[in-house]
């Protein structure tokens, strides 16, 4: 054993816990953060827009909401990869971790494209190719979530999930596409890399929501990380000298 | 600087309120219970380890 700094040393549940511990506070504070900048600027700085009116306003969430909805599958799909590839434990308890916050997060991309839907097109939803798609991905995190909570065995869990995770995976693509490769009824993306369409004011309150909900995910998903660790490893010392401890 | 004349005005959001504030009520709902769900079910499994833990040192040491 050497003790000089290694990234690797992370990758155990038993110096993971501790950092997680540490780091938490800090992302709910970035999330206010961000939250609160955001929605002063999406909400009262941030002009009206000319062709939706204020109905627009709904973009400060259900864009980052459905950005997240993808980003957080993706994260899933990578630690799936790494613990069918390198079978370690850490992997499978971070895609666990993440997976209820996925879900909520492409519930609200629907939830709110609906209600943005209903004034500007005059419908709840319609079987679109991007409306659809992002059904589709709602259901593979509830998928994934039921098969894991279906098989006993963690580390079996973890395999049989993470190899939905990686055939669903094709699913973004398709999403994030959608709109260009079929004539959809919803619009096409607003920002890309190189220029956007929208109004600087606009473009800022939304990039910053999606700040607000990035470290909003990554905090409440250490959170049940953590728990998932103690459980998980219940049978290991570091557990035990925790619980014997003043365990918050 | 701000956009808006009055508070009426803000909830009101040009006739589209509704709709937006159906979309945030049900985000910021969600995004409060969610932690609040997480962080008791970490109460509830750290009490339950504890359990555990100390019914299996006292089979042990007996």
């Amino acid at each position: 054993m050497n003790d000089r700094f290694n990234l690797y040393r992370f990758a155990s549940p038993a110096t993971f816990y501790p950092l997680a511990g540490t780091l938490i506070p800090y992302f709910w504070a970035l999330s206010a953060v961000f939250g609160l900048a955001g929605l002063y600027i999406g909400m009262l700085v941030a002009p009206t827009d000319f062709q939706q009116g204020e109905g627009y306003r709904i973009i400060f969430i259900h864009v980052p909401a459905s950005w997240l909805s993808m980003f957080i599958y993706l994260v899933m799909a990578f630690w799936a990869a790494i613990g069918l590839a390198f079978n370690t434990r850490l992997s499978g308890m971070m895609a666990q971790a993440l997976a209820p916050t996925g879900a909520l997060m492409a519930f609200l991309s629907l939830w709110t494209g609906a209600l943005w839907g209903k004034p500007m097109w005059g419908a709840w939803w319609v079987w679109d190719a991007r409306l659809t798609s992002e059904l589709i991905l709602l259901f593979l995190y509830i998928g994934y979530m039921a098969l894991t909570a279906a098989i006993d065995d963690p580390r079996r869990a973890d395999k049989a999930g993470g190899l939905l995770l990686l055939v669903g995976v094709v699913n973004i693509p398709i999403i994030y596409f959608s709109v260009k490769w079929w004539n959809t009824l919803h619009q096409g993306s607003s920002v890309n890399l190189t220029k956007s369409s929208m109004a600087t004011t606009m473009l800022y309150g939304m990039l910053l929501m999606a700040m607000c909900f990035w470290m909003y995910s990554i905090a409440v998903a250490l959170m049940r990380a953590r728990t998932i660790m103690l459980e998980r490893e219940r049978n290991t010392d570091w557990v035990k000298a925790e619980l014997a401890g003043d365990v918050q | 600087m701000i956009y808006w004349n009055s508070f009426a005005d803000f909830l009101h959001m040009g006739g589209y309120g509704v709709y937006v504030w159906g979309s945030f009520g049900v985000t910021a709902l969600i995004m409060l219970v969610e932690p609040i769900v997480v962080a008791r079910n970490r109460k509830t499994t750290i009490a339950r380890l504890k359990r555990q833990l100390r019914a299996e040192s006292r089979t042990t040491s007996e």
